[in-house]
């Protein structure tokens, strides 16, 4: 009788504070928090940074990025990001943006790609890397995936990547598709896209470049997919292996007609 | 004077000389340290000389009721009162309660927002100190949690 | 010098809504690096915005402010053309000054 009792005025005071159960749900909570963050995102501070550095005459033979060919023609930044990764003819690889950002940093300005390559995330040259990233990726703000992907390189990789993803392996006998290759699963509070199609793929790979808030960090694509490698407990991979081109790929053709809203922001 | 006015205009670098040596009128580059090493609403507001709280509904505090968060919580303060000196911001249950303390003049709303870093589920105040000195208050809950590995 | 603000300031009826993201660390010096080091407060301490020269808005700010801080405020009578400045301070004594154009 007394619990009834407490637990009756615990709801009267309750209604009179103006709380009510239940009134709104946690995903509901979650989705306008993110709101709020939407407008005034840091990314914005990264992609200023990453424009100046594109015009900035620097490195070894004190040239500008400006004629930079990132698969539309030089210095074409409008509308690259959503045509990568692709077969590029000049290095004979498929390409993500990364990589080749590091390939323009090295044969117009001098860089040694293979230094900045094993550089870690977050220092010296990989910092300007990931503001470039930025920018570029702002560069089609908006845009639909649309990686042409019609060259055989383009095809075996496709099939690469979607292997390497479905691929188990480490320690925990993870893959990639552990967490991303089914409809409505999480992990706590944070949706696992379904990276095998869109609309999964398309903002899953459209959503990188992005600021993540929870380290104040700006993460591309290759960090990002670094950190689900670390996640698996496999092997560090290397900066523009491969295996992460194949990877970036495959979300990209999956994710074809998905909108790009690189640079984002995330938890 | 419009000379001074057109220089302020064309030189960020004068401007931000102005700012350090305090030469814009009535802001003082002050900071009250006391007001941001204290533990909770009451005590800031006695290290900013300011009267005991009173809650009001003149006063709003804005923030979400879940933060994905708690490295960026977006909040604001704002009041329809007349005769706001000061806005504060200030989290509860962290270490030093007081996040930001705006000074506002005529020439700008009542009305700030801003983002702050919460350790942990509090409650968020926003206070308006009045020109003689009282000072009202809002609350609310924003709880805090952190997410999953991704995203 | 720290590094450049983004600052956007938008016409909406007489007043201007002005958004500010700067980039500053704001570390609480709170947190311990790998060796257990406390690493030490670095944050932005003093804000002021002016519109066309005039101060508007002063705020003193701790480090609970949010890295790579945030700032929205609405100024009164401000029109396409005018000029907003922002400043900051930080508790190492660096300041930077960034200014926009109210469109």
């Amino acid at each position: 009788m007394t619990q009834h009792r407490v637990l009756l005025a615990a709801l009267l005071t309750a209604c009179a504070t103006g709380t009510v159960w239940a009134q709104k749900s946690t995903a509901e909570g979650i989705a306008e928090y993110r709101a709020m963050l939407a407008d005034g995102n840091p990314s914005d501070l990264f992609e200023a940074k990453g424009e100046g550095l594109w015009q900035q005459k620097r490195g070894p033979k004190n040239a500008s990025l400006e004629q930079c060919d990132l698969g539309k023609g030089p210095g074409v930044v409008k509308g690259a990001f959503v045509e990568l990764p692709r077969y590029f003819a000049d290095t004979q690889r498929v390409q993500d943006m990364e990589s080749r950002l590091l390939t323009c940093m090295e044969t117009l300005q001098g860089f040694n790609a293979a230094e900045i390559a094993r550089t870690p995330f977050g220092r010296a040259e990989q910092v300007n890397m990931t503001a470039l990233a930025a920018f570029v990726s702002a560069g089609s703000r908006g845009m639909k995936f649309n990686l042409p992907n019609n060259t055989v390189q383009e095809k075996t990789m496709y099939e690469v990547g979607k292997r390497v993803f479905f691929a188990r392996s480490g320690t925990h006998d993870f893959s990639c598709a552990s967490c991303h290759a089914e409809d409505n699963k999480r992990i706590r509070l944070q949706d696992l896209p379904n990276l095998t199609k869109n609309p999964g793929a398309g903002n899953g790979f459209g959503a990188w470049p992005a600021y993540r808030v929870s380290n104040g960090q700006m993460w591309g694509m290759q960090l990002r997919l670094n950190d689900c490698y670390r996640q698996q407990r496999f092997p560090y991979p290397l900066f523009g292996s491969d295996a992460t081109i194949a990877l970036g790929l495959y979300l990209g053709v999956n994710g074809k007609g998905g909108e790009s809203i690189a640079p984002a922001i995330k938890r | 004077m419009p000379t001074r006015r057109k220089a302020l205009q064309h030189s960020a670098t004068v401007a931000s000389l102005l700012a350090v040596t305090g030469l814009f009128p009535g802001i003082a580059l002050a900071f009250n340290a006391k007001a941001f090493e204290a533990k909770n609403l009451g005590d800031a507001l006695k290290a900013l000389g300011a009267g005991a709280p009173v809650e009001s509904k003149d006063v709003t505090v804005t923030g979400p009721d879940i933060a994905e968060n708690g490295a960026v919580v977006p909040l604001g303060a704002s009041t329809t009162l007349a005769g706001v000196k000061q806005l504060l911001i200030l989290v509860e249950k962290n270490p030093n309660a007081l996040v930001a303390m705006f000074n506002v003049t005529d020439s700008v709303d009542a009305n700030i927002a801003t983002r702050a870093k919460m350790g942990q589920s509090s409650d968020v105040y926003a206070v308006a100190v009045l020109a003689d000195g009282r000072a009202l208050f809002a609350r609310k809950e924003v709880k805090v949690t952190l997410g999953g590995c991704g995203g | 010098m720290g590094d450049p603000m983004r600052i956007r300031a938008q016409a909406a009826g007489s007043n201007a809504t002005v958004r500010v993201l700067m980039a500053h660390e704001m570390e609480t010096g709170q947190r311990k690096d790998a060796a257990g080091k406390t690493i030490p407060a670095w944050h932005i301490t003093n804000v002021s915005a002016t519109h066309n020269g005039k101060p508007v808005l002063s705020a003193e700010w701790g480090p609970a402010v949010a890295k790579n801080p945030f700032l929205q405020f609405t100024v009164k009578g401000a029109k396409a053309g005018d000029k907003i400045a922002v400043s900051w301070k930080d508790n190492k004594g660096d300041t930077r000054t960034d200014e926009a154009t109210v469109t």
